[in-house]
């Protein structure tokens, strides 16, 4: 340990600018970006060495908002995780949710019936659809387009409301079950979907029409932050960043999970990897979840909404309070005291921002021996300095916003 | 054809040898485990490999067992992908346990060296040729490394949570059954 020096990055820098001015009588400062910026959308400071506007180095200071999750995670019941996963990528919390789910489906090979699979798939979709609309409008705002932002924000909430008419909640959702989900989709939670279904395309055109095309919004994305395909491979991109600079690779075409193999659907590339790709890989990727999500509502299937697993589903409420065995079971779920095998596993969803996956070794106790979250913004975030190396400021927040780092899933 | 998990086994048993062991496939993922000296240039294997062609670093972590031997106590797990066949492999390292330490893969792949960083972070793993190895999600002047098995998830010193409020005695405690919960503190 004590051959590793710790020296505040200023410090560096400060050397850095006598250098620099000894030689050639340059001026350079340091800039301290963030850790609460407006403009960086979460708690992440760079410290910067700048050229007048130039970004010259970068030092990113992340765990802002560490939360130990990793380690809450080995001292509690499978149950008690679910809210973990909410508050990582907490734009899209219903993926993450579901992710665990199947994570700890596989483990203890349970068979999700279909119509549970499809609602899931119509969540998930809806949680992907308001992560890229955070993105790409709040990409927009940055660049000075407030417009649009307003135009798609209130279908965001259209959402919300259809998770609570699942889960009764909305941002942090604690979605889903062992085995399903804790209740079918109610009528009114479908009609609100027909709705959306039928309100959100228009809405959507309207916000495309005023940003995609404008000329300033071009001019600010287009070249900038760029990162070639084989380099992205390397910084571990995953998700819409990848597929910007031109890698189709995507967990739902790869590694089918909730029946995605059912749906028909497109994975659109970008070519240079740039803020501009990135937007429209996202607006598209939108266009596609529309698509799934009525192909799913069109072709859902009639049948129970969770398998019939009762070591590991809670029983009926009216059951608990009227049978003995149902009451024990209850205990024991609660309790966490359910049958778990010994093994490892990996499982992997396309999160919103990427390969999310879970690692969860168990040693057949009632917590987790080790759970490990892959989080794609964690692993991505470390190209950043890369990325705004030699470009202006105003660009770094234009690209840090196109890249959709959530702090949380950032920090666990 | 598809790269299967028995074609991966075959080649890296061929060219490691006694280096490698313990191959399984627990959920159809091809795992073993390798020797901690051997772990990156195995890696390299794999990705320069013509045929394994395992061209990104999924994830890795570490994982503490403080009950194994000595030698056995920590592990360094890392995960492949291979996107053109669409295979995976999982190996693992073990490490020492008073002297975790092993090869760095950032040579190899930029996105190890936050993952090292955390591992470092977490359970105090050097990785020999990491260019910053320093802690990433906890603050610096931190000494422990919170993710070994022997710290427990809250600090057992603390005396403004009270477990008699929630209905729960300590387990050492002589006023059980005689304390109302909130009542004489």
């Amino acid at each position: 340990m004590s051959e590793i020096v710790l020296k505040t990055i200023e410090e560096k820098y400060a050397e850095m600018i006598k250098q620099r001015e000894n030689e050639d009588g340059s001026e350079l400062s340091i800039l301290n970006l963030g850790p609460t910026h407006p403009a960086t959308h979460g708690i992440f400071q760079n410290v910067l060495l700048m050229d007048g506007e130039k970004i010259l180095d970068a030092e990113p200071t992340i765990g802002y908002i560490h939360r130990a999750f990793e380690k809450i995670a080995e001292n509690r019941p499978f149950y008690q995780i679910t809210p973990l996963t909410d508050r990582m990528n907490y734009c899209s919390s219903p993926i993450n949710n579901m992710g665990w789910w199947l994570t700890v489906e596989k483990l203890l090979g349970v068979e999700v019936p279909k119509r549970a699979q499809y609602i899931r798939v119509i969540m998930m979709e809806l949680a992907r659809i308001t992560d890229h609309l955070i993105c790409n409008s709040i990409l927009a705002v940055d660049s000075g387009a407030f417009t649009g932002f307003l135009y798609v924000m209130q279908y965001r909430e259209k959402v919300y409301e259809i998770y609570e008419e699942l889960c009764g909640a909305r941002l942090t959702t604690n979605m889903g079950r062992i085995g399903g989900l804790e209740r079918d989709l109610s009528d009114t939670g479908f009609r609100k979907l027909r709705a959306f279904l039928k309100e959100f395309p228009v809405a959507f055109k309207e916000f495309e029409t005023l940003v995609s095309r404008n000329r300033i919004f071009m001019d600010r994305c287009i070249n900038v932050g760029g990162i070639s395909a084989e380099k992205a491979i390397s910084y571990g991109f995953t998700g819409p960043n990848l597929r910007a600079a031109g890698v189709d690779y995507d967990i739902r075409k790869v590694n089918p999970y909730s029946s995605y193999q059912d749906f028909e659907f497109d994975i659109p590339v970008g070519k240079s990897g740039d803020t501009y790709d990135r937007y429209c890989v996202r607006n598209e990727e939108v266009w596609q979840s529309v698509r799934i999500i009525q192909q799913a509502l069109d072709n859902m299937p009639d049948g129970p909404y969770h398998a019939d697993v009762p070591d590991y589903y809670l029983p009926p409420k009216e059951q608990v309070y009227n049978n003995m065995e149902a009451l024990i079971y209850h205990f024991k779920i609660v309790m966490g005291e359910i049958p778990v095998p010994k093994g490892e596993v990996y499982h992997a969803v396309e999160g919103g921002n990427g390969e999310l996956g879970f690692y969860l070794v168990s040693d057949g106790s009632r917590v987790p021996y080790r759970l490990h979250f892959r989080r794609p913004c964690f692993i991505y975030y470390q190209a950043f300095t890369e990325m705004i190396k030699g470009g202006y400021l105003s660009d770094a927040i234009l690209i840090l916003s196109s890249l959709n780092v959530i702090a949380g899933e950032l920090d666990s | 054809m598809a790269l299967d998990n028995a074609t991966v086994q075959q080649k890296v048993a061929e060219k490691f040898g006694e280096a490698v062991k313990d191959f399984t496939e627990p959920y159809d993922m091809l795992t073993f485990e390798v020797d901690r000296d051997k772990a990156i240039e195995l890696m390299q294997f794999l990705r320069d490999d013509d045929i394994l062609r395992f061209n990104f670093l999924t994830t890795m972590c570490g994982i503490h067992f403080p009950d194994n031997e000595v030698e056995r106590q920590f592990a360094v797990m890392y995960q492949m992908h291979n996107w053109l066949d669409n295979t995976r492999v999982r190996f693992k390292a073990f490490l020492n346990g008073e002297n975790p330490e092993v090869e760095s893969a950032t040579r190899l792949f930029n996105s190890a060296n936050w993952m090292e960083r955390e591992a470092f972070d977490f359970y105090g793993i050097i990785f020999k040729g990491h260019p910053d190895l320093k802690r990433i999600l906890n603050m610096d002047e931190m000494v422990s490394f919170p993710m070994r098995k022997e710290f427990p998830l809250e600090d057992q010193g603390r005396t403004d949570k009270d477990d008699r409020y929630f209905g729960r005695f300590p387990a050492n405690s002589a006023e059980v059954g005689s304390v109302t919960p909130g009542g004489n503190r």
